[in-house]
């Protein structure tokens, strides 16, 4: 029946793998309680959250390893089926809505990274936020982001999907406004939230399209819905699509993850998200939740490759917006003075590395950029906030508060300076590995412009960093880094101050503060050597484990993947399998992945790029001590004297002026009249109508009293009242009262009877 | 023959006493005088006991004679004489639809006599009827119907005392 | 005898007892009226004796002789009363139980 075909091992299974479903409920559960019972518990609830996190990333951990062990048993070029469970909770009309699991390489990769940062995170916030009025509330919070996130990293169905998916953009509106008093941080919030929504319309008219396009042939050839995420991966690569719709289906999806993801146009919520305390800041809106829509587009990546045709002849519109995200984010990076905001456009512009990749075909590089990127990132943040916890009393305006605090904090400044060689992509750092993969890949299948984006991208990462890293450590401590105590500069009006003992100045932070980060950094260091493609094939584990396998699989029965599966491999080479997947459409199988490829390292473009980073580092230094340091008398004052450097600068001060045309521009215009033509509806057809109704009750209970009530029932009761008194009066003679008559009555009557009796028997 | 004869004297006897009866009757209900109409009155029982004698019911017709007429009358002559009725004619002792009686009781009549005549027609009473003694009256009152005897004696005690009552003066 | 001639008698008294009582005003006078009444049935009672030859007929002539003395007794004492607190005895001036 097939060319040439090998009947394959068994895949391993394991505890793990069957309830890795278990990482997001026990969150869930964790959420629950620490609502319910967590503000009499002596911690306040933060246990409740720290110890579920960790029970998620012991959960985690597990179905990674067993997830190895699955990918170690099977055969060299055979598909590594995903373990799958699902439960159905409603049926309707047809379709069965389910609930369930689907862990393979990409789901255990975010799984992980997701429990660790988070529990990591709970750990950091048991310091930083200690004494905070709302303690009880945030983990509940956090512990619940989790929880979504958890649940849309493993959903099986894009219901769930959906569902964790929203239930993160809840989370990060509840966090982002966590100090709602000051009413800048629920502006933010507020922001945050209809940014990301206005992206989750694609989301859901994505879904949709794909349900009622996919639907049809899922259920004939598998047995799924079309909510189903293997499901519409394998009926993205069958052919079966026609292409308008499967573009429309992409595009749509596409735009969700813009507004999750913080690409260009909706990038703009990102920055303001700051607002949030410094640990949402790095596990949502650094490593996780806006890893989000990347993480859409890599689980759904058949629907993109064949929808905006990848590794096609031309550039598509993924690789467009990325492109324009990473350059102006990074622009942006450089007028900032808060310290979060140039890490929220740094991980703005990274994502834009991810999309890149995502774009160009290179899919394995992305996912390993999302792996190594959460840890430096992360650690970039909670270094960020242990400055400010320790150092510049919650004040994270570089210019003003802070400088020369490598000298008090040499644990921070340490892991910041690893973190940042690692998001510089410097050898041996793990940015290196994942974010010089992607721009290789990007070039090696042929665009070469996007490649030049992507190295411009690299200088003007390294150029940024720089400068926050001079004006946080080095030169003369300023403001409350110099020990003043002024008031609080940015709007954190919380109580910690008074749990904080005050001291002299700036010091280092405590264990529960540091710990993470150490551990972070260890990460950003080592982590890239999870996926080391320079150093040879044997140090790719990532790509073993991780990128799907693109062959041909035949369904042993409807409903799923079995686990004895024969792959057609027409003229299989070897080590290599010339699978169709993607290419092609499969016939007498079915491709759950479409077939990629992968540059060939060579040293010499890692010195191109390493080359290109180091004079980023050099020209930034330089500026900056001239600058900011020995105060040269050319650069001083320079965008008050040149027009053109002034007209650059409030270009970039006004962010563009994207978030006045947003602000003033569409919403205003859209809601002023909408608002107008509500109330006037209001006023005129809502009120109008009740005003109506109102009158005409009035009317009708005029007319019923007049009518109905006084002439008609009073009418009927007085006239039978006469009626009776009438009847009593004609009969009232009869009792006269007089003997005489009543004789006379009597005889009379028995008279009559007798002639009556008479008659009647004769 | 004889039988013949005394029939006939008996029919006679009936004839002339049933007329008279019936006359003084009507005097009763139509005189102006309270005493007269009594007095009439006493005529009819007098004709009324006759009639029993004829009916051979002799101590019927004596007891008639002593209760009836010697009892009764004369209360009913006390009854006159105590509501003083006026000696001589009184011109109001009818009343004013007193015309009503008149069709009343002639339909009544109509109709008994029809009842009458229809059922019992020739019929002959027994002429060798036994005259009914009154031991067997007795008989009757203190065995089948005692309890009507008692009754009775209830009446007439309850008619004295009530009398007394209704009537004394304090 | 024919058994109808005592019974239409008795028919006759009847009626004309009925009579007295519809058009007499005078309290007496009626009470005079019933008399009549109960002396017809008497007759009647007696003639069917005679007839039937038992002597129940007898019996209660008797009973009837003595309920119209206690009958007529009772009655006069309340006519007696009566003229006692109206000074009169015509029946159509009590019309106290007037409804």
């Amino acid at each position: 029946m097939f060319a040439a075909s090998e009947t394959l091992a068994p895949l391993s299974g394991g505890w793990f793998l069957d309830n890795a479903w278990l990482a997001p409920v026990v969150p869930t559960i964790g959420f629950a309680l620490i609502v319910l019972f967590g503000k009499r518990l002596p911690k306040k609830g933060s246990e409740l959250g720290v110890l579920s996190l960790l029970a998620s990333l012991v959960v985690a951990s597990g179905a990674a390893w067993q997830w190895i062990q699955r990918v170690n048993s099977a055969a060299e070029e055979q598909f590594v089926a995903p373990v799958v469970r699902t439960w159905s909770w409603w049926q309707a009309g047809g379709v069965e809505f389910t609930i369930g699991q689907h862990v393979d390489g990409l789901g255990v990769v975010v799984l992980f990274v997701v429990a660790f940062i988070s529990t990591l995170v709970q750990v950091y916030s048991l310091e930083y936020l200690r004494g905070d009025r709302r303690y009880t509330h945030f983990f509940a919070s956090l512990t619940l982001f989790s929880a979504g996130m958890l649940a849309m990293v493993i959903a099986e169905d894009m219901i769930p999907f959906l569902l964790g998916w929203e239930i993160m953009g809840l989370c990060s509106f509840i966090l982002i406004g966590h100090w709602w008093e000051d009413g800048a941080n629920s502006r933010a919030a507020l922001k945050a939230f209809f940014t990301v929504r206005t992206g989750d319309i694609g989301l859901l008219v994505g879904i949709a399209i794909l349900f009622f396009a996919a639907n049809d042939w899922t259920t004939e050839n598998l047995g799924l819905s079309g909510f189903s995420i293997r499901g519409i991966s394998a009926w993205a690569l069958s052919g079966d699509p026609n292409s308008t719709v499967i573009l429309m289906a992409a595009i749509a999806l596409f735009i969700a993850s813009i507004g999750k993801s913080g690409q260009f146009p909706l990038h703009t919520w990102l920055p303001d998200a700051m607002a949030g305390p410094t640990p949402v800041s790095s596990l949502l809106h650094s490593s996780t939740m806006v890893v989000a829509g990347v993480f859409l587009v890599a689980r759904l990546y058949p629907v993109f490759f064949a929808g905006l045709d990848i590794l096609g002849p031309s550039s598509n519109v993924i690789m467009a917006i990325a492109a324009i995200t990473i350059v102006i984010a990074a622009a942006l990076a450089f007028v900032q003075t808060d310290i979060k905001r140039v890490l929220a456009y740094s991980t703005v512009s990274q994502l834009g590395y991810m999309m890149l990749g995502l774009g160009a075909g290179a899919w394995l590089p992305a996912v390993f950029h999302i792996f190594t990127h959460a840890f430096f990132k992360a650690c970039l943040f909670l270094c960020a906030g242990s400055v400010g916890h320790s150092a510049s009393h919650h004040s994270f305006d570089m210019k003003r508060d802070m400088g020369g605090l490598r000298k008090h904090m040499p644990i921070t400044f340490a892991a910041w300076v690893v973190s940042t060689l690692a998001l510089c992509g410097v050898f041996p750092f793990s940015g290196f590995f994942s974010k010089d993969e992607i721009i290789d890949n990007v070039g090696g299948n042929g665009y070469t412009f996007f490649m030049i984006v992507g190295l411009g991208g690299a200088f003007l990462t390294a150029a940024y960093m720089t400068r926050a890293t001079y004006l946080m450590f080095f030169g003369e401590p300023r403001g409350a880094a110099a020990g003043e105590h002024g008031h609080d500069t940015h709007g954190h009006a919380h109580d910690a101050h008074a749990n904080h003992p005050d001291h002299s100045g700036p010091h280092e932070s405590g264990v529960l503060i540091t710990a993470p980060i150490a551990v972070l950094a260890v990460l950003a260091i080592f982590a890239g050597l999870f996926n080391a493609t320079p150093f040879g094939e044997s140090w790719e584990y990532l790509k073993k484990w991780v990128e799907p396998r693109a062959a041909v699989v035949v369904e042993a029965h409807a409903g799923g993947p079995g686990e004895s599966l024969i792959i057609a491999v027409p003229n299989a080479e070897e080590g290599h399998s010339k699978s169709p997947c993607g290419k092609e459409t499969p016939q007498d199988g079915i491709c759950y992945a479409p077939q990629l490829n992968h540059a060939k390292f060579k040293w010499s473009k890692a010195f191109l790029s390493l080359a290109i980073v180091f004079a980023g580092i050099a020209v930034s230094w330089l500026l900056s001590a001239a600058f900011y340091g020995r105060r040269d008398p050319r650069l001083v004052g320079l965008t008050q004297r040149n027009g053109l450097a002034r007209a650059g600068y409030r270009l970039l001060a006004n962010k563009y002026y994207l978030d006045d045309f947003y602000e003033r521009g569409i919403v205003s215009s859209v809601s002023g009249p909408v608002a107008r033509g509500a109330y006037w509806f209001n006023q005129n057809v809502l009120d109008g109508i009740l005003h109506g109704v109102a009158r005409g009750a009035k009317a009708i209970a005029h007319v019923v009293y007049r009518d109905i009530d006084q002439r008609l029932v009073d009418g009927t009761v007085n006239a039978s009242a006469d009626a009776t008194k009438t009847a009593g009066a004609t009969v009232q003679p009869i009792q006269s009262g007089r003997v005489g008559h009543y004789g006379a009555l009597l005889f009379a009557t028995a008279a009559v009877a007798a002639l009556v009796f008479v008659i009647l028997n004769t | 023959m004889i039988a013949a004869e005394l029939l006939v004297a008996q029919n006679v006897g009936f004839a002339i006493i049933a007329l008279l009866m019936i006359v003084a009757a009507l005097r009763v209900v139509t005189t102006n005088n309270v005493v007269h109409a009594a007095l009439w009155l006493v005529t009819v029982l007098a004709g009324a006991a006759a009639q029993y004698v004829l009916l051979a019911a002799e101590f019927v017709a004596v007891t008639q004679v002593l209760v009836y007429i010697g009892a009764v009358m004369v209360l009913f002559l006390f009854g006159t004489m105590l509501t003083r009725a006026r000696i001589g004619a009184e011109h109001d002792l009818n009343n004013p639809y007193w015309r009503l009686g008149i069709p009343v009781a002639g339909l009544l009549f109509a109709a008994m006599a029809i009842a009458l005549v229809s059922s019992f027609g020739d019929e002959q009473l027994p002429s060798d009827a036994r005259v009914v003694p009154v031991a067997e009256i007795s008989d009757q009152i203190f065995g089948p119907y005692l309890l009507p005897f008692w009754a009775l004696s209830f009446v007439l005690l309850a008619a004295i005392i009530g009398a007394i009552v209704l009537a004394r003066k304090d | 005898m024919l058994t109808s001639q005592f019974l239409l008698l008795g028919a006759i008294l009847f009626c004309i007892g009925v009579y007295g009582v519809i058009a007499r005003k005078n309290a007496v006078l009626v009470l005079m009226s019933i008399e009549l009444i109960l002396n017809s049935v008497n007759i009647n009672l007696l003639a069917f004796a005679l007839r039937n030859g038992s002597a129940d007929g007898h019996t209660f002539a008797l009973y009837i002789i003595a309920v119209a003395a206690a009958e007529v007794g009772v009655g006069l004492a309340m006519v007696l009363l009566i003229y006692r607190n109206r000074r009169s005895i015509g029946l159509d001036e009590l019309s106290e139980m007037r409804g």
